[in-house]
Formats: structure tokens, C-alpha cells, sequence
């Protein structure tokens, strides 16, 4: 490794390292995004929602199809751009949240006093009929997302590369975070929510509509699952119909390294990750990068059981 | 958030432990041992469902003295067909198909079928040993079954090879092209005899191998005034055999390699690798993988990572899901692809005609390597009519006999190996979304095809 920081004489040792912790907070941010829907959903109703990792592929298809069918491509100009992607981020946001809400509905409702894990396989088997679906959607074969968003560099000549996508990234995980966050703490649905979270049956009692809140919720994770799809697409820029598995490992993985239910911990569970991957791929060796991540969080749960974020729950009585 | 479930995920694993801890751990470990005991195998025979299936005899082939002159007999096609492959697996299989339709699926007084096995499944996009396993021992356990097309990827006839080889079974691969699986002396020690416990040869590919490949992918970038390069692999038996090839020719001829490096072919992403990359400037980048080892994603993430060097991928790239997936874009001008062959658009003289009947028969282009599963399925047609009976040993024999075949590829026979004579290898870049022709590698020093492919 040293060879490479010594044959680099145009970009030297540390703006290498600048640009490989950009990528890792870029990838990292992105993981982040698709962890923020795991989160929500299992601090309101203690369900790890296997199928969401499907749900966001079946989201970045849709995103391919609407470029698609639209005609977009590289040489659209800024303002169509601008444009477009705020209404494929609505639109497929809208379509994985209404997605989401009627898995709910037929499937975990029926469950929802039934065992934990009796709702945890079944979300499983939605995890495998999405990718059918997506398999007889768009085939076997990986597919390209024509990029939009330019490449060309924020930082002029630098030998560091910051590009217009990478910020959008950034800013829309940025905004989403704060967004949850003030909707959790601040709003009468977030207040139901935790309520709803705390415990459900004493909700009902208080007179809180505790399906509506579910619903609501998986409404939010689903349009959060879409959200990631569009970024994804635009990002990484490849899309096939088991990108939600591996995506949904490592997002369920930032979740519980940050402490699962803990929507800054997602966040910050993400942001580690994709910094592991890229330093890893830079400092050591890149074949060895999911082996890091994974001893990593391996020793951060020994100690902190909980996540990095998450609190130590009381026992209940 | 407060979340009082916490305690319900945490609590199974211990769970488990306790559950483990009550019963007999000596149950346990006799099974540990059980699969150690496997371990060598699982390295050295390449069986690696680590079940101890019983192998089928070979006296399940029916012996010489009255092997049947009539009857049916099974071709057997072992091919990826979920997953990115299958594009190119569906041009394949046709190929085999128009093979059969042209022999009216007779050979003689034997009527033929084909049986069009898959050898990946959706779960991972690609080949599985475990598959591959199965459609080699389902083939071998059939008496019917008289010839084994496949596989298309190297690692899986690893899988397959030993198993048909104790079955004493015909492969013809028409897409293999790891150096280890047919020649002494270039892959590994014990190469290529560990797929050979029998000692006999039951194996034979129709296209060159990958000691031509990867040596002329070297002279290709050579030529093109190419003086320092970057390795990558995906760490497959296929992806690092060529990559160790290329890097050697790259030595012999003074290409300055910068670096070699394995990628973990689960990421989604390689933008940190490549930044890697770039800080060294190479002059080309050379990807020992396939399409379905993450080649596309290399391809664009060069392009994001700002790394401009030409990128050189070898023959498991040559499809049009490569295209797909790297986003012609980003593939444009920019990759260059070895074939052993040469692309179906530029086929002359029988080769043209083969690529105008699969036109008429099925209606679009076949893809590259359609062509040598028709080849192979010829081939193996030829074999079954010199041998004139239904006994895998005399099938065998008569296609390893083979000599100045006059197929869709040219004039070409089988070495004591079981490789081609061909040593036809075609240089092709990406332009305006499609492979194009570029120039022919690597037949200025072997010996001339004879076929009627003359440039």
C-alpha cells in the first residue's frame, strides 16, 4: 500500500485520503437511506421487515421505467433534471409507500398478535415474491440507469472529485434524517408513534388509533425505501432484481450497528459502513472490506449490545 | 426511539446457545468431523455438496459387447439459465437446437433428445457447484444419456468434470477456457489430473484456451502502446487463472504492472477501488471476471471515479449483458474485449452461414458463443455417428479421433488433450452500444486454422 501513496505524485497521500472518506460518506449515506426504513418500522412495531430491501429494488425498477418512459437521458439539461428528479423521488416514494401500507394490511395485520416470528417469516416470503416479481418485471439481467445527475466536478481542477450527485445524495439523506426526527419528536403522529411503540395496548386505552399509526408507519418506511431507490439508481447507476438483498444486509446491518429503533444510530450505523468499505478497499485490501465491516460490527455489539445509539432497554415487566 | 423490543431479538440467540449446550455435543462435533473429513475433497475433487453421494459405476453405461444400434439417446446441456448468463445462454442453447433440427434429431437409427439442464439459480445470478453437481451426476446416473454439453463456466466443470469422468460420460464444452482443466503444466500441479481420477479423458472444449487468451490480451495491449497496467479479478477459477495469465505475458514483454487485486464480486459498488486505481495512473486496467462477476459495475465505476484508461476484459464479458450493465455509455471507446473466436457478425464462410440460418430460425443474432454449441453439438453428433453405437466408452473414443472437422468454425480437430486446434482469437471493442471487431490476435505465431476464415 505504501507504493501506491508514493507512485501518486498528481494526487498525493492525503487528498487520496479526502477523496476515499468522500466515498465512503457517499456510499455510506446510501446505506443510511435504505437503514432509515428498517428502523422506522421496527421501532413502532419490533419487526425486522425483511421484504424492505425488495421493496426498494421493486422502487429502483420503477425509477428505470419512468427515465424510461420519459426519455431522459445524460444530455437533458439542468433545470429538466432538477425537475425530474424531484418528481421520480416523489413518485416512486409514493409507490413503495403505498406498496408497503398494503403488505401491511394483508399480510402482517392478520399477525399482529400472533408469535414474533410468525411475521418475521412471512416478511421473508414477501422478501422472495418481490423478487419474483421484479424477476418477471424487468428479467435476469443487470440493467444501467443512464446517469442525470452530471459528473463534472463542484471542485474544478481539484485532484478531488465532488460531483453534483454526491451532493444531492448527501443533502437528501441530510434532509430526510432531520425530517424524521422533528416528525418523531415533534408532531401528534410522531407522539402516537412512540406511544405506539412504548406499548400499544396502553395507546389504545389512551384512545390512539394504534392501526393508523402501523399504517402510517409503513407508509413513511415505504416512501423512504422509494426515496433510496431513486438515489441508488442515480448513484451506483446498476440495477438488477437481488440488488435488495445484499443492500437490505448491509442497511439492516448499519440499523442495528447504530442501535435499531434510533434514527440518528441508522444514520451513523450507515456512515460507518460505507467509511469501512472505502478505507478497507484503500488501506487493505478490497476482497477483504465485507469481512471488516462485519468483525467490526461484531466487536461494537460485544460491547455495545444495543447499537451505537440505541438505549438499554429496561426489562419489561 | 425507545424501543422495547430490543430485548425479544436479543434474547433468541442465547436461546439457541442453551439449546445447543442441552443436547449431545458430541452429536455435533461428529458431524464437524464428518465435514473436516470432507475438507480435502471439497479442495481437491471439487465436489462441494460435502453429501457422500454413492458415484455412479461405470458399468451403468451398457457394455461394449451388445451395446444397442438403436434407441434414444440423451444430450444432456448443463448451462447458467437464470441470471445475467441467460441472454447468452438462450442463444446457446438455440444453437444446440439448430444442430439437432439440422440432423432431423437423428443420428443413424437413434433418435435424439435434448434435456436443457440449468446450472445456476436465481438466488445467486450464476453458476452454483451444487447445481452443477446435480445435472452431472442426474446425467451420469442416466443410461440414455450419451453426451454432456457444458458447462459454460470453468469453475463449474471443476464441479462436473470428476463426476463425469468416474461415469466415463463425454463433455464437450463449448465455452470453457481455463488452462488447468485440459493441459499439463499450466494451471496447477496436480492439474489437469485431479479431474481425471479414471486416468482416462472424457473431457474436450471447441474453443482455445486461456494461455492464448490471456497471453494475447497482453500483446493486444502491447501493440496498442499500453506500458503500465492495473490487475483485477473476481477471485474465480476462470476471473484469476487469465488475470495470472495476462500478468505473466505482461512481465515477458515489459508492461509495467502496477498492481493486482481481488474483488469481493458481493459489492455493489468499487468507487473506492478505483480512486485506488487512478492515484497510480495506469494506462490500462485489465478485469479478469465475467458479466455476472460485477464487469459492468467496474466499467461505470471507472467513468465516476474519473479513472479514464482503457479497461481490457476477456471472453466471459462478451455478451451483450455486459453492454447492459456497464451502460453503453460508460463501455464506448473504452473497453476492449478477447474472444476465442471471432464475433458472430464478422464470421465468414461457414460461420456466416451458420449466423444467417440462426437468423432465419429464430429471428435476431445469435450471441458469441452460439456458435460453439452448435460446434460442440456437432461434434458430439459426429462422435455418436463414427461410433455407430449406443456406449459412452466408444463415444468417447471417436471424438477424441476427430480430425479436420469441417464445422461452422472451420477446419479443426480435437489434441491428445482435448483441446481445439483453433487458435483463431479476436481482439473486439464496445462501440455505439455493440462489440465491434477489431483485429485477429495471436495466430502470427501458432499454427493456421484451415479452415475458410481466412481475413
Amino acid at each position: 500500500m505504501l507504493t501506491l501513496l508514493l507512485a501518486a505524485d498528481s494526487i498525493s497521500g492525503w487528498q487520496l485520503f479526502v477523496q476515499q472518506c468522500l466515498n465512503g460518506l457517499t456510499y455510506g449515506a446510501l446505506i443510511a437511506l435504505i437503514a432509515l426504513g428498517y428502523t422506522m418500522v421496527y421501532g413502532i412495531i419490533g419487526l425486522i421487515n425483511f421484504a424492505h430491501g425488495d421493496l426498494f429494488m421493486l422502487g429502483t425498477f420503477l425509477t428505470l421505467t419512468l427515465i424510461n418512459a420519459f426519455g431522459l437521458d445524460t444530455a437533458a439539461s439542468a433545470w429538466t433534471v432538477a425537475i425530474s428528479v424531484a418528481a421520480l423521488l416523489i413518485v416512486v416514494a409514493l409507490f413503495c409507500a403505498v406498496l408497503n401500507f398494503s403488505v401491511d394490511r394483508l399480510i402482517y395485520k392478520p399477525l399482529r398478535n400472533a408469535p414474533k416470528l410468525a411475521p418475521l417469516v412471512s416478511a421473508i416470503g414477501v422478501s422472495f415474491i418481490f423478487q419474483n416479481v421484479g424477476l418477471l418485471w424487468k428479467g435476469p439481467a443487470d440493467l444501467s440507469v443512464p446517469k442525470l445527475i452530471s459528473q463534472r466536478n463542484l471542485l474544478g481542477d481539484s485532484a478531488i472529485t465532488f460531483t453534483p450527485s454526491d451532493a444531492v445524495l448527501l443533502v437528501v439523506v441530510a434532509a430526510i434524517m432531520s425530517g424524521l426526527t422533528v416528525l418523531v419528536k415533534f408532531t401528534r403522529l410522531g407522539k402516537s408513534m412512540r406511544a405506539v411503540s412504548q406499548d400499544p395496548v396502553a395507546a389504545q386505552l389512551m384512545g390512539i388509533h394504534v392501526e393508523r399509526v402501523i399504517g402510517s408507519t409503513f407508509l413513511i418506511g415505504g416512501g423512504l425505501a422509494g426515496f433510496a431507490a431513486v438515489i441508488y439508481s442515480m448513484y451506483i447507476g446498476t440495477i438488477g432484481f437481488q440488488i435488495g438483498y445484499i443492500n437490505g444486509l448491509y442497511a439492516f446491518t448499519a440499523a442495528v450497528l447504530g442501535g435499531i429503533g434510533n434514527i440518528p444510530g441508522a444514520v451513523l450505523g450507515g456512515i460507518v459502513i460505507g467509511m469501512v468499505r472505502s478505507l478497507g478497499s484503500a488501506y487493505v485490501e478490497e476482497r477483504w472490506t465485507a469481512a471488516i465491516i462485519f468483525g467490526i460490527l461484531i466487536v461494537i455489539l460485544i460491547f455495545r449490545p444495543s447499537g451505537l445509539l440505541g438505549e438499554r432497554m429496561r426489562e419489561k415487566v | 426511539m425507545a424501543n422495547p423490543r430490543m430485548k425479544a431479538i436479543v434474547s433468541y440467540p442465547p436461546a439457541i446457545m442453551q439449546n445447543l449446550s442441552r443436547r449431545n455435543i458430541t452429536g455435533y462435533l461428529l458431524v464437524g468431523l464428518f465435514f473436516a473429513g470432507a475438507l480435502p475433497c471439497l479442495s481437491g475433487c471439487g465436489e462441494s455438496t460435502g453429501q457422500s453421494k454413492p458415484e455412479p459405476a461405470t458399468s451403468v453405461a451398457v457394455s461394449t459387447d451388445n451395446a444397442a444400434t438403436s434407441g434414444i439417446i440423451r444430450i444432456v446441456s448443463s448451462l447458467p439459465r437464470t441470471g445475467s448468463a441467460k441472454l447468452q445462454t438462450d442463444t446457446m442453447v438455440n444453437g444446440i437446437k439448430l444442430a439437432l433440427d439440422e440432423a432431423a434429431y437423428k443420428v443413424g437409427d437413434f433418435s435424439l433428445e435434448l434435456e436443457d439442464r440449468d446450472d445456476a439459480t436465481a438466488a445467486t445470478g450464476d453458476w452454483t457447484p451444487d447445481a452443477e453437481g446435480d445435472n452431472a451426476r442426474q446425467a451420469a446416473n442416466d443410461p440414455d444419456v450419451m453426451v454432456y454439453i457444458g458447462p459454460y463456466n470453468s469453475g463449474a466443470a471443476k464441479v462436473s468434470m470428476p463426476i463425469l469422468n468416474r461415469a466415463g460420460l463425454l463433455m464437450i464444452s463449448p465455452a470453457n477456457t481455463a488452462v488447468g482443466l485440459t493441459k499439463p503444466g499450466l494451471g496447477e500441479p496436480d492439474e489437469p489430473a485431479i479431474y481425471r481420477p479414471t486416468g482416462k479423458k472424457n473431457y474436450a472444449r471447441v474453443v482455445p484456451a486461456d494461455d492464448l487468451q490471456g497471453t494475447c490480451a497482453a500483446e493486444w495491449a502491447k501493440d496498442m502502446g499500453i506500458k503500465t497496467v492495473y490487475i483485477l479479478d473476481d477471485n474465480s477459477f476462470y476471473g484469476k487463472g487469465i488475470a495470472e495469465m495476462f500478468r505473466q505475458r505482461c512481465n515477458e514483454l515489459e508492461i509495467d504492472v502496477l498492481g493486482h487485486d481481488s474483488i469481493d464480486t458481493k459489492a455493489q459498488e468499487f468507487r473506492s477501488k478505483m480512486t485506488s486505481i487512478k492515484a497510480l495512473k495506469p494506462d490500462l486496467l485489465y478485469y479478469g471476471g465475467t458479466t455476472q462477476t460485477k464487469g459492468g459495475q467496474i466499467c461505470k465505476d471507472m467513468v465516476a471515479a474519473g479513472l479514464k484508461c482503457k479497461l481490457m476484459v476477456p471472453d466471459g464479458c462478451m455478451e451483450n449483458a455486459f453492454i447492459q450493465a456497464a451502460g453503453p455509455e460508460n463501455a464506448n471507446e473504452r473497453v476492449y474485449v478477447t474472444f476465442g473466436g471471432v464475433p458472430p457478425e464478422n464470421q465468414t464462410g461457414r460461420g456466416k452461414e451458420f449466423v444467417e440460418r440462426y437468423k432465419k430460425r429464430f429471428g435476431f443474432m445469435p450471441e458469441a458463443y452460439a456458435i460453439y454449441s452448435y460446434e460442440a453439438t456437432n461434434a458430439a453428433l459426429e462422435a455418436i455417428r463414427k461410433a455407430g453405437k449406443k456406449d459412452r466408452a466408444a463415444i468417447i473414443e471417436a471424438a477424441f479421433a476427430i480430425k479436420d472437422f469441417p464445422g461452422a468454425l472451420g477446419n479443426w480437430s480435437f489434441d491428445e488433450n482435448g483441446d481445439t486446434t483453433l487458435h483463431k482469437l479476436s481482439g473486439n471493442i464496445v462501440r455505439s452500444g455493440k462489440f465491434e471487431f477489431v483485429r485477429l490476435l495471436g495466430d502470427g505465431n501458432q499454427q493456421k486454422p484451415m479452415g475458410d476464415q481466412k481475413k
